[in-house]
């Protein structure tokens, strides 16, 4: 299992990716930690002709904190975001999901940013990041331009990244005050994708009722989403168990079938798993006094 | 078209011209004749083909050689030194952690990342670490027995002079 023949080239800087994949007229493909795009080529159900391994450009190893957001640049890997304290510290939601993303080899050399553009409808960081409101940095020809992570994954194995566009980073707004997250995955086996994916961002104000709530399902459907019915529900209400009850409800949606579970039951577990991730949300917030 | 690497496996420097479609892992055994290494599902799902890239456990079938451009890799043939066996082999032997072996060389190099990173892991964390590298003969108790063992035997300061 070779893949088809390619070319190849490491750029130092995303003007000379974004060149290379001018050059090429959509024909060329980007190569970050390359587990999703490799079996692909290894299976043949992916041939480029050209492929721009962006993990040598310094620029887009950006991974820090600034402005009120998190930026988290294309280069920066899973386990990078797993070991880091800032993400441990301030960013349950993420560390939450890190963790049970692939397995801890896989993490070594996948991205955070290959995840999203890669688009699996099962794929963890869509659920992640739509419930922290994420926005896609998208770098092309014509510069820059941010994206809501919700128009930016389009359907299933589809974003709206144009050929000759990159994503160069993903930006996560810090949680303020009174903050939790948390995300909670249903899988067969270690290293499987979710047969359900819930991640959960809550921000309570000084009442204790809910300011903001983003919920993010995957493996519902073609693409990840955000539970709309179900963040509507939360907002100015107190997190107590006739809230979550109604929001757990709500989150259900209609899951469609694949081979990892079939409709009825992913139904009930993005319900199950809904409610955990805010029962977990909430014990996190008050056990910090509210400063989460 | 072939592209110039230089890559250095287990401490020798390798000038080579490759195809960048050429998998790391058929580099190894191929073109360096490091059979050590072994090839399972050949997709990313088995962790049999797993070695050390700059210190980090990689799955070399999916890694094209090309990538590894100015890297150090590590395969299981550097574990052993003048035939005496490395204390993870060691280990893996008292413990009866290993059958038919297939797992095996990619479990050493994984754990010895893991022994490198955290000394003395629990049960849980080796557990965790070995959780993309699937063992279809011991049912993974000895295996991370044979972990515990040679922690505790690395831990010893004469016994760590011969680990790397
Ligand atoms: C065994 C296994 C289990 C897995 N389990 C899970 C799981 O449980 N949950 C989960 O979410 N994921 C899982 N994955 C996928 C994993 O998270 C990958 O790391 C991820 O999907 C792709 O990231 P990558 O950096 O490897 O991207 P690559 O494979 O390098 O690229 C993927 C695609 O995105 C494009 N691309 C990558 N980066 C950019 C960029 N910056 N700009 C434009 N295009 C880009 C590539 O051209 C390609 O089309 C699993 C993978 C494996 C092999
Ligand atoms: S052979 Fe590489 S993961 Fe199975
Ligand atoms: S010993 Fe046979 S697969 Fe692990």
């Amino acid at each position: 299992m070779i893949p088809a023949a390619f070319e190849y080239a490491a750029p130092k800087t995303i003007a000379e990716a974004l060149a290379l994949l001018r050059g090429k007229d959509g024909e060329g493909k980007i190569l970050a930690g390359g587990q999703s795009l490799i079996p692909m080529m290894r299976f043949r159900l992916a041939s480029p002709s050209l492929l721009i391994d962006i993990m040598r450009i310094p620029e887009l190893r950006v991974f820090k904190e600034e402005a009120g957001y998190l930026r988290i640049g294309a280069a920066v890997t899973h386990a990078q975001v797993e070991s880091s304290a800032t993400i441990r510290e301030g960013y349950p939601l993420l560390f939450s999901a890190v963790g049970i993303i692939a397995d801890p080899v896989v993490r070594n050399r996948g991205t955070i940013c290959g995840s999203l553009v890669h688009a699996d409808p099962a794929g963890d960081w869509g659920a992640a990041l739509l419930a922290a409101r994420a926005e896609a940095v998208v770098v092309g020809p014509e510069g820059e331009r941010r994206i809501p992570l919700d128009e930016f994954l389009a359907d299933a194995f589809t974003t709206v990244l144009k050929p000759d566009e990159l994503l160069s980073e993903v930006r996560v707004p810090t949680p303020g005050p009174r903050s939790g997250g948390n995300y909670q995955k249903i899988e067969r086996k270690v290293g499987d994708f979710a047969t359900a994916g819930v991640g959960v961002q809550i921000m309570l104000n000084a009442q204790g009722t809910v300011e903001q709530a983003g919920i993010g399902l995957c493996a519902a459907g073609p693409i990840s989403r955000r539970a709309a019915a179900a963040e509507r529900m939360l907002t100015g209400k107190m997190l107590d168990d006739a809230t979550i009850a109604a929001a757990e409800a709500a989150a259900q949606a209609d899951p469609t079938a694949d081979t990892r579970g079939p409709a009825d039951y992913k139904k009930d577990m993005f319900r199950v798993l809904t409610a955990r991730a805010l029962r977990a949300v909430r014990a996190a917030v008050e056990a910090s006094g509210g400063r989460t | 078209m072939s592209y110039h690497i230089q890559i250095t496996v287990n401490g020798t420097v390798n000038e080579l011209d490759v195809e960048p479609r050429l998998p790391l892992v058929y580099l190894l055994r191929e073109t360096l004749g490091l059979t050590g290494t072994h090839i399972g599902c050949d997709t990313t799902s088995c962790g049999a083909c797993t070695v050390l890239v700059d210190g980090t456990p990689v799955k070399s079938c999916t890694m094209f050689a090309v990538q590894a451009d100015g890297c150090s890799i590590e395969t299981v043939e550097a574990l052993a030194h003048g035939g005496e066996l490395h204390p993870l082999q060691k280990s893996f032997w008292e413990e009866h952690a290993l059958q038919c072996g297939y797992c095996t060389p990619g479990m050493l190099m994984t754990t010895k990342a893991l022994l490198a990173r955290n000394p003395k892991p629990s049960e849980a964390e080796i557990r965790r670490a070995i959780s993309g590298n699937i063992c279809r003969c011991t049912g993974y108790q000895n295996i991370v027995k044979a972990v515990q063992r040679a922690a505790a035997e690395l831990s010893q300061p004469a016994a760590a002079a011969v680990a790397d």
